[in-house]
C-alpha cells in the first residue's frame, strides 16, 4: 500500500478512566486512506471505548486526535462527523419507536423547502441504500424495534455509509448477519475501501479480518500489544497476541506487549 | 437500484390473511388505538346521555364541555411531549396558578396605571407577561432537568410547592378581579363565541385544509411511486373528516344564547323582538378556538419538525439520539420551555373564563393533564403517544366530570370513579400494546 502524506486519522496516546478502571491506557493507532485497519483483542479489551473516543462519544483523559495531519477537537459526535467519522456502533444505537428512514437521517433530517420534514425524500433515500446493503428488506413502515437482529444491523450499516464517510468505524457490523449478509458486508468494505475511505473494523472473526484487513492493531487490558501488516503475521501469531500478549517478529510493539524475559 | 429491490423476494414473515374488516383498517392507515378511544367516548357520552334521561347529548352540554376541556386539552398537549421523552411535569397546575395571577395583576392593577380602562393594548400585554413568564419558569425547570441532571420528577415537584406559595405571595391571597373586558373573550360564553356565520366558515376552511392535506399527501408519495392509498379510501376518509367537523360547528350552531343576554342584546342594539324570541346561535367558543389551533401547531411541531423528531428519537432511545448528534439537553430544555408557555395560555382561558385571578386556580389540574395524556395513549415509558390522542384524553376526563355531576354524583365518588377509570384505561391499553407487539 502506497502511504502518500499524513495519514487519515492517527490517534496518539489516547487514555480513558472509568472509576478506577483503565478502559484504555496510553494507545496509538493510525489508519490511511483506502486502508481497513482491524483492531482486536479479548472481551473489555477497551476496543469499543477507543472507538468511541473517535466518534465523539466520549471525552478522552489523555492524548490527541489528528485528522489529516491535522490536530482535531472531538468533544461530541456531531464534531465527529462534521471530520466525515461515520461509526456503526456495537449497540447500534438506534431509535426503537422511529422508522429505518427516520433513524437513517436521525440528526441529518432532509427538509423540505418549508423546513418541514420530507418523509417520502428519506424514505426514497432509505429504499436506496438499503436496496444495496439487503435488497429484501421491505419493512420501512414499522419502527426499528419490531425488526429482526440482523434487519437492525443493516439500518445502523445503511446510516453510516449514506454520508459519504470518509473515515468509518465498524463495531463488529456483522455480529447478528447471516451468511449472505455479511459477505455483502465483505463486499461492502472492499467498495469503500477501494473508494479510498479508510475502515476501522472490530471483530472477533480472525478469518474476517485476514480477509479484509490491511494491518491489525491488537488490544489487551486496554493497552496496545502490536500493529500489524496482515501479510507480516500469521493467523496464530495474531491469537498469540490477543491471548497472551506475545508480540510477533513481525508486528511493532506496543506499550502492552508482554516483554520477554531475556533468557 | 431499484431492480435489485424488486427483484429480490420480500424479507417478510408469512401475513395472515386479512378479514374484511383488517383489510378496511390497512387501507385506510387508521390507527386503530384512536379509533378505540373515541368508540369509548362515544360510549360514555351514551351512557350519561340515557342515565341523565336525555340531557347530556344536547347542544348546550356538549358546547359547555368543549370550552370547560380547553384548558387542560391546551396543556396536555404539552405533556404529551414532557412524557414521551420520559420526563413528567407536575408543576403545570401551580403554573397556571402563578401565570393566572400575574395575568390578573397585570391587566387589573398595573396597565390600568399607565393606560386607559378598556385600552386594546391591555389584554395583549398582559397575556404576552403571562406567556413570557410561563416560558421563562419551563426554562429554569428545564435547565435544571436537562443539564444539572436532577430528576424531572423532584424539579416539578419542587416546582409545584414553589409557585403555588408563589402564586399567593403575588397579592398575598387576594383575588383578582374583573379581568378586561377583551381579555375575557378568551374565556368563552356568548360574547366570547364567533357566531353562526364565523363557525360556518370555520368548518369549511377547516375541511379544505383536511382535503388539501390528503391530495398532498398523496402527491408526496407519486412523487416517489410509492404505494397509494386506494382511492376510495381517500374519499372515506376525507368525507368522514369533513363530516365530523360540520357536524361539530352545526351543535356549537344549534346552542343559542340565553333569553336575558338576547333581551340586553336587542334592547342595545334597538331590535324589537319577534314573537318567538330571537335565535342568536353560540357558535365555537374562542377558548375552543384557541385549543383546537394549540392542537393542530403542536401536531404538526411533533410530527413534521426537526424538533419532534428529536423529542420522539431521544424517547426512543436518549444514548442513540445523542450518539447521532442530537443535542438532547436543549431538546429536553425546549420541551419544558413550550410546556411552560402551553401552561401560561391555560392560564389566560381560565382566568378569562373565570373573570378572576385567584391562587387555588390549577390546583390539581397536573393530575388531570397527565391522565389526558396517559388516557390518550401517552407511553409513561417514553417514545410513543399523540397529540390528538392527548386533546381527545382531556375530553374525556372532562365528559366523566361533567357526566357525573348531571347526575348529581357527590364529589367524593366522582374522584373515585375518576381514578378507576385512569388505572383501567392505562390497563386496557397495556393489553393492546401487549397484542400489537
Ligand atoms: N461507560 C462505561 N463505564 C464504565 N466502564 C466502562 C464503560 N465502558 C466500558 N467500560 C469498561 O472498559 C473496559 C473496556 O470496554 P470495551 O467496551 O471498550 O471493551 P471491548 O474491547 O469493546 O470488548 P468487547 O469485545 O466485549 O466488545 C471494560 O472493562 C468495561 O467494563
Ligand atoms: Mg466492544
Amino acid at each position: 500500500m502506497e502511504r502518500k502524506g499524513p495519514p487519515l486519522v492517527e490517534l496518539k496516546n489516547i487514555s480513558i478512566a472509568f472509576g478506577g478502571i483503565r478502559a484504555v491506557d496510553d494507545a496509538s493507532v493510525d489508519l490511511y486512506p483506502g486502508e481497513v485497519v482491524a483492531l482486536l483483542g479479548h472481551n473489555g479489551a477497551g476496543k469499543s471505548t477507543l472507538i468511541k473516543i473517535l466518534s465523539g462519544a466520549y471525552k478522552r483523559d489523555a492524548g490527541e486526535i489528528r485528522v489529516n495531519g491535522e490536530e482535531a477537537t472531538i468533544a461530541n459526535p456531531r464534531d465527529a462527523k462534521a471530520y466525515g467519522i461515520e461509526t456503526i456502533y456495537q449497540t447500534l444505537a438506534l431509535a426503537d419507536n422511529v422508522d429505518a428512514a427516520a433513524n437513517l437521517f436521525l440528526g441529518r433530517e432532509l427538509v423540505t423547502a418549508w423546513g418541514t420534514l420530507d418523509d417520502v425524500a428519506m424514505e426514497d433515500q432509505a429504499r436506496k441504500v438499503m436496496g444495496r446493503l439487503n435488497p429484501r428488506f421491505v419493512r420501512f413502515k414499522e419502527p426499528v424495534v419490531k425488526l429482526s437482529g440482523g434487519q437492525r444491523q443493516s439500518v445502523a450499516i445503511a446510516r453510516a455509509i449514506l454520508f459519504n464517510a470518509r473515515i468509518l468505524i465498524m463495531d463488529e457490523p456483522t455480529a447478528a448477519l447471516g451468511p449472505q449478509e455479511t459477505a455483502q458486508v465483505g463486499e461492502l468494505v472492499k467498495q469503500l475501501k477501494a473508494d479510498g475511505i479508510g475502515i476501522f473494523l472490530i471483530s472477533h472473526d480472525i478469518h474476517d479480518v485476514f480477509d479484509l484487513a490491511d494491518r491489525v492493531c491488537v488490544m489487551k487490558n486496554g493497552q496496545v500489544v502490536g500493529t500489524a501488516r496482515t501479510e507480516d503475521v500469521t493467523k496464530d501469531e495474531v491469537l498469540g497476541m490477543i491471548i497472551l500478549g506475545k508480540c510477533p517478529p513481525g508486528a511493532t510493539p506496543g506499550p502492552g506487549a508482554m516483554v520477554v524475559a531475556a533468557a | 437500484m431499484s431492480d435489485a429491490t424488486s427483484t429480490a423476494p420480500a424479507d417478510r414473515a408469512r401475513s395472515n390473511e386479512l378479514g374484511p374488516v383488517a383489510r378496511f383498517l390497512k387501507a385506510t392507515e387508521l390507527d386503530t388505538r384512536m379509533l378505540g378511544m373515541i368508540a369509548a367516548l362515544l360510549i360514555i357520552w351514551l351512557g350519561f346521555h340515557i342515565f341523565s334521561n336525555g340531557l347530556f347529548l344536547t347542544p348546550r352540554n356538549l358546547w359547555n364541555l368543549s370550552v370547560q376541556s380547553s384548558s387542560v386539552a391546551v396543556m396536555a398537549t404539552g405533556m404529551v411531549l414532557v412524557i414521551v421523552t420520559r420526563n413528567i411535569d407536575l408543576s403545570v397546575g401551580s403554573v397556571l396558578g402563578f401565570v393566572g395571577m400575574i395575568i390578573g395583576v397585570t391587566q387589573a392593577e398595573i396597565l390600568p396605571r399607565y393606560l386607559d380602562f378598556g385600552h386594546p393594548a391591555i389584554w395583549v400585554i398582559a397575556l404576552i407577561v403571562g406567556i413570557l413568564i410561563g416560558v421563562i419558569i419551563g426554562a429554569l425547570q428545564g435547565y435544571v432537568i436537562a443539564f444539572l441532571g436532577v430528576p424531572a420528577f423532584i424539579v416539578t415537584l419542587g416546582g409545584l410547592l414553589v409557585l403555588r406559595g408563589a402564586a399567593w405571595w403575588v397579592t398575598s391571597g387576594r383575588t383578582v378581579a374583573p379581568m378586561d373586558e377583551t381579555f375575557r373573550l378568551m374565556g368563552g360564553g356568548p360574547a366570547g363565541s364567533i357566531g353562526a356565520t364565523a363557525s360556518w366558515i370555520v368548518g369549511i376552511i377547516a375541511c379544505l385544509a383536511v382535503v388539501l392535506m390528503l391530495f398532498n399527501g398523496r402527491r408526496q408519495r407519486k412523487r416517489f411511486r410509492f404505494p397509494l392509498r386506494p382511492v376510495w379510501a381517500e374519499f372515506f376518509l376525507g368525507g368522514i373528516a369533513c363530516a365530523f367537523i360540520m357536524g361539530a360547528v352545526w351543535i356549537a350552531n344549534s346552542y343559542p344564547w340565553p333569553i336575558g343576554i338576547v333581551r340586553n342584546y336587542a334592547r342595545d342594539n334597538n331590535i324589537t323582538l319577534p314573537e318567538g324570541g330571537l335565535f342568536i346561535a353560540h357558535g365555537i367558543a374562542i377558548p375552543v378556538l384557541i385549543a383546537i389551533g394549540v392542537g393542530v401547531i403542536m401536531s404538526f411541531v411533533s410530527t413534521r419538525t426537526r424538533f419532534g423528531r428529536y423529542v420522539f428519537a431521544i424517547g426512543g432511545n436518549p444514548e442513540a439520539a445523542a450518539l447521532a448528534g442530537i443535542n438532547t439537553r436543549w431538546v429536553t430544555m425546549k420541551i419544558f420551555m413550550l410546556m411552560g408557555g402551553l401552561a401560561a395560555i391555560g392560564a389566560a382561558i381560565s382566568t378569562a373564563r373565570l373573570n378572576a385571578a385567584t391562587n387555588a386556580q390549577g390546583t390539581l389540574d397536573e393530575l388531570l393533564v397527565i391522565a389526558a395524556a396517559v388516557i390518550g395513549g401517552t407511553s409513561l415509558a417514553g417514545g410513543a403517544g399523540t397529540v390528538a390522542g392527548a386533546m381527545i384524553g382531556a375530553v374525556l376526563m372532562q365528559s366523566l366530570s361533567t357526566g357525573m355531576i348531571l347526575l348529581g354524583v357527590d364529589t367524593p365518588l366522582q374522584n373515585i370513579v375518576v381514578g378507576l377509570v385512569l388505572v383501567i384505561a392505562v390497563w386496557l391499553d397495556t393489553l393492546y400494546r401487549k397484542r400489537m407487539q
